[in-house]
């Protein structure tokens, strides 16, 4: 081999079946004697269940089963929360699969139907008849926090689910000796992820044998194994989980799902396969939403713009239960990231989890880091207007020196390496930001406030991910490990497979697994296949999230890569009758140094190993290396953004002209990828600052509960991303990588809402709330008509919130 | 009540008895076991389920099985021929136009009926074309490349 496909975009190996129709999603699995089922959910936002008759559904035609939460109580154990923070109080509500007494959602599951078609199950939902007494909601979670606001749990007073503080230096010094206090209340709007592929599980039960199998639409099967033996008690080494062709996640597939659980008691207590898949009406109220923060955040500068504090008060929906994973978002993966790229030396996050009687929250992409950025950004161009500064400038002066190998930020984290300045500067480069600033001047001076307005948005962003260590996992409470194992395999006639535990779903870690296994042994990638996905077949992984899959699970991969290349080497070592400190590698080619051509490749090595007829004294036959890596720090990719809009002030319709994003993840495996994965994640956070938002009305329904009302990013409204890249290696895995899946969406909602405040600063708008509607915009401007001014940033939206 | 249809799917003929209101989506992928074809939301909003029926491109989650008899239907599995793919599949392939693949199929049925109207289209007519189509990974930007090069690739063929 010759061309080192390390760093290459070679074409994606998982493409062919993708776009020929010949992969596998669960919803396309048939088995025979498969029935289905549909879910009854509740049309209210909180009621108590009075009664409910199933006897007309259970007779319908084609119906095999009726069951609700009576039959389910007692079989089935309440979902559990898998990330209990310590010292915050968490409420660990219970979670029953199918409400009983009580519905908090709308979508809360109130029975189901198993019929021999869809078609049937569905008829079938319409005939059961339950009677609700409807309770009062609430949506909004500062709301749920105050007194007489109605109550979701008896065991969780005030709808609190947890609080949790983080602090490091002393913000109430710095925020009293500041010169420059900005603040600001900041709406992270309820977001629905809407993965293309919605729900589905499919599970199958052998009586006989007491085995449960089920597919499902997962991005961590090993966990929803270990989740499904909690729930159904059926031991773990009994349970199989598939994840098979998996249609994008971005958080929603986390969360172990009380649906699928269902769908294993189904099956369970019929003795054949039931698939359940939810429709898109259903995904919107049924599978898990992101963000949902009301934040009070403030930032302490001198009067040059040397930012001194941070701090906040948020708080965080949960929805009406805690999910697999939620109470971690806030806190581990925000409140830890209040220092992002910046030096500053007082950080107090003081974060709140509550109930409100909506959709339960779970990660979606960025998870708590889009948050974290999106509030330091913004108070880094308030901090800016209020000094009389360029938002460039008070950046660069705040920006932590580049570093190598490790830097301490004040609330005790770690990061790995940055040159954000560096970052920055490419950025900058690639805008001409200079010309732009002086192309928006000369239009202002000669618009008057008419026509098209420009804005401008520079961000700069530092994201914890690749999500280990283990240790610290265990101390923040997560109910795991985040370590990653990869078993490499060699066959007699040199061909490998790689098993692998982590589970991507549309990442094309197929391919990189391959780049990096072709990098470290030689072998041409095709002569790789990567299996991932299936808990009997691979051994285990924690799952694919927290950009983690490439740094850890590539790095065990790494690992046992050269854990082969070491026992290669000795087994070259006796075939070529040379002394081990004698022998090279050179491109899948082990030889006695100096004779290159008398080598013995890595297929030869195989062969031998794997028929073992002259074998070292002592050596295992085989070729096969686990390697069970848990990574010692997390990984903290960094970038910096720019967003140009135009804005039309005569109806508040904002056009995205241009998005540049320069990222650093370290060395690039596949350089294809990691740009699909910015261009994706990018448009993604577009969609938050622009387009998206879940609204409910006052009794908990949600209002935008179709693609018809949830405005998700088209074509037609989003430019080319165009995408830079500097490489500064992590020390601290095998690769060097850094995450690249969430870095996209992690700064563009910032990065855009500040171009479009920008752009309506001279009108005297200096606030607005997500999503931008032109509507929004329009009465905004409205409002700020005939007070027009240059400055003001910050002024009149302080609160009194008790800091 | 079961309805007699007669239709053509990928070149070849079926002769099914249907219930009424089934959507030929359903028909497409649990009769015919046609999978390839996806079903992404329930209001014909996402364009997932995009075949070409008579040639024009339609939402088969919108149309009925019995409203497609004495159609001929080409959905993705029918669009590579003696092995080779079609322009669009290997320009998506090529210009890495898909991450999950989910809405892969529609996209492509999509574009290629796009460039059989307009074989030289800018950007802005490829992302106007697109807009009953979503995609939640790739930010479009990969799949108008991969439209653009379809394109070309099949007028210089």
């Amino acid at each position: 081999m010759t061309t080192r496909l390390f760093g290459s975009g070679i074409r994606r190996r998982e493409d062919p079946r993708l776009i020929t129709g010949q992969a596998s999603y669960t919803d396309d699995i048939k088995l025979a004697g498969l029935v289905h089922a549909a879910i009854l959910r509740s049309p209210h936002g909180h009621a108590r269940i009075t009664g409910i008759d199933t006897s007309a559904a259970a007779a319908a035609p084609g119906v095999i089963a009726v069951y609700t939460g009576a039959d389910t109580e007692g079989v089935l154990n309440p979902m559990p929360c898998a990330w209990v923070i310590p010292d915050s109080d968490v409420k660990a509500v219970a979670y029953p699969p199918i409400a009983k007494d009580v519905v908090r959602y709308v979508g809360d599951a109130v029975a189901v139907v198993v019929a021999e078609d869809r078609y049937q199950a569905e008829d079938a939902l319409e005939l059961i008849n339950v009677d609700y007494e409807p309770l009062p909601t609430v949506i909004n979670p500062e709301a749920a926090m105050q007194e007489g606001a109605p109550q979701l749990h008896e065991d969780a007073p005030n709808n609190q689910a947890f609080h949790w503080v983080a602090a490091g230096g002393d913000t109430d010094d710095a925020f009293a000796n500041a010169d420059v206090v900005v603040r600001d209340t900041i709406i992270q709007q309820k977001l629905i992820p809407n993965p293309m592929e919605p729900r589905s599980a499919i599970a199958s039960f052998v009586p006989s044998m007491g085995e449960l199998t089920i597919w499902n639409t997962t991005q961590n099967p090993h966990i929803a194994r270990f989740v499904t033996c909690l729930v159904t008690g059926l031991p773990e080494h009994k349970i199989r989980v598939i994840a098979p062709e998996v249609g994008g996640g971005f958080g929603a597939k986390i969360a172990v799902y009380a649906w699928d659980m269902v769908t294993a008691f189904c099956a369970m207590k019929l003795g054949r396969p039931v698939k359940w898949t939810e429709t898109r009406s259903e995904n919107f109220v049924s599978t898990t939403h992101g963000r949902d923060h009301v934040e009070y955040v403030e930032m302490a500068a001198d009067s040059n713009g040397r930012v001194s504090g941070v701090r906040s008060v948020v708080y965080a929906g949960m929805g009406a239960y805690l999910s697999t994973a939620a109470p971690g978002i806030p806190t581990i993966l925000h409140g830890l990231m209040y220092s992002g790229p910046y030096d500053i030396a007082n950080i107090k996050a003081d974060i709140y989890g509550v109930f409100t009687n909506s959709t339960p929250v779970e990660a979606y992409r960025g998870a708590g880091r889009p948050e974290a950025t999106f509030l330091l950004e913004r108070l880094m161009d308030l901090v800016a207007a209020e000094v009389g500064k360029d938002p460039v400038e008070v950046r660069r002066m705040n920006l932590i020196p580049k570093f190598e190998n490790g830097h301490d930020v004040a609330i005790g984290l770690t990061y790995d390496s940055g040159d954000y300045e560096g970052v920055l500067n490419v950025a900058l480069e690639h805008v001409n930001y200079d010309q732009l600033r002086h192309d928006q001047a000369h239009a202002r001076s000669t618009n008057h406030g008419h026509g098209p307005l420009t804005g401008i948005g520079v961000s700069c962003y530092c994201e914890i991910c690749g999500l280990g260590p283990s240790q610290v996992a265990g101390a923040v409470g997560f109910g795991g490990g985040l370590w990653e194992s990869a078993t490499v395999r060699f066959y007699a006639t040199g061909k490998v497979n790689v098993f692998i535990g982590t589970s991507p779903h549309g990442q094309g870690e197929e391919t990189t697994f391959a780049q990096i296994m072709s990098e470290e042994l030689g072998v041409p990638v095709d002569d790789v296949e990567v299996i991932h996905g299936d808990t009997d077949t691979t051994p285990m992984g924690w799952g694919t999230y927290g950009s983690r899959t490439t740094v850890v699970g590539g790095g065990a991969l790494a690992l046992s890569a050269r854990k082969i290349k070491e026992k290669a080497i000795t087994l070259a070592a006796h075939l070529l009758e040379a002394a081990e400190a004698d022998i090279e590698y050179e491109d899948g080619n082990f030889f006695v140094r100096g004779a290159p051509d008398n080598g013995k490749s890595i297929q030869e090595i195989a062969l031998m190993a794997n028929v073992a007829w002259n074998m070292p004294e002592g050596m295992e036959p085989g070729l096969e290396a686990t390697t069970f890596y848990d990574p010692p720090n997390f990984s903290y990719p960094f970038g910096a953004h720019v967003a140009v809009v135009n804005v039309d002030p005569d109806n508040g319709h904002i056009v995205l002209e241009r998005y540049v994003a320069v990222d650093d993840c370290g060395p690039q495996i596949n350089p294809m990828i990691v740009e699909g994965q910015v261009h994706g994640g990018v448009v993604q956070g577009a969609g938050q600052a622009l387009w998206e938002g879940a609204v409910y009305d006052d009794n908990g329904q949600l209002l935008t509960g179709s693609m018809l009302d949830y405005a998700l990013p088209r074509a037609h409204l989003v430019p080319d991303i165009e995408t830079l890249s500097t490489v500064t290696p992590s020390p601290h895995n095998p690769l060097g990588v850094k995450g690249i899946g969430e870095t996209g969406t992690i700064a563009s909602t910032v990065t855009i809402y500040n171009a479009v405040i920008d752009a309506l600063r001279p009108l005297g708008v200096t606030r607005l709330e997500m999503p931008l509607t032109p509507e929004r915009v329009w009465r905004a401007i409205q409002e700020a008509g005939g007070n027009r001014h240059d400055h003001g940033d910050g002024h009149g939206h302080s609160h009194d919130h008790g800091h | 009540m079961k309805v007699p249809i007669k239709l053509t799917v990928n070149g070849r003929s079926h002769e099914s008895e249907v219930e009424a209101r089934t959507l030929l989506v359903h028909y497409l992928r649990d009769d015919l076991g046609l999978t390839g074809t996806k079903i992404g939301c329930d209001t014909s909003q996402c364009g997932a389920c995009v075949v070409r029926m008579n040639g024009a491109t339609l939402k088969s989650c919108t149309c009925l099985a019995v409203q497609a008899d004495g159609a001929e239907v080409t959905t993705i599995e029918g669009l590579a021929q003696d092995g080779n793919l079609h322009p669009v599949q290997e320009a998506f392939w090529d210009n890495h136009g898909l991450q999950c693949g989910y809405c892969t199929a529609g996209m492509i049925m999509t574009i290629t009926e796009l460039l059989d109207r307009n074989p030289n289209p800018s950007a802005e007519e490829v992302r106007a074309g697109l807009e009953g189509n979503i995609c939640r990974c790739t930010g479009y930007h990969n799949i108008v490349k991969a439209a653009l090069a379809a394109a070309e690739a099949i007028r210089s063929s």
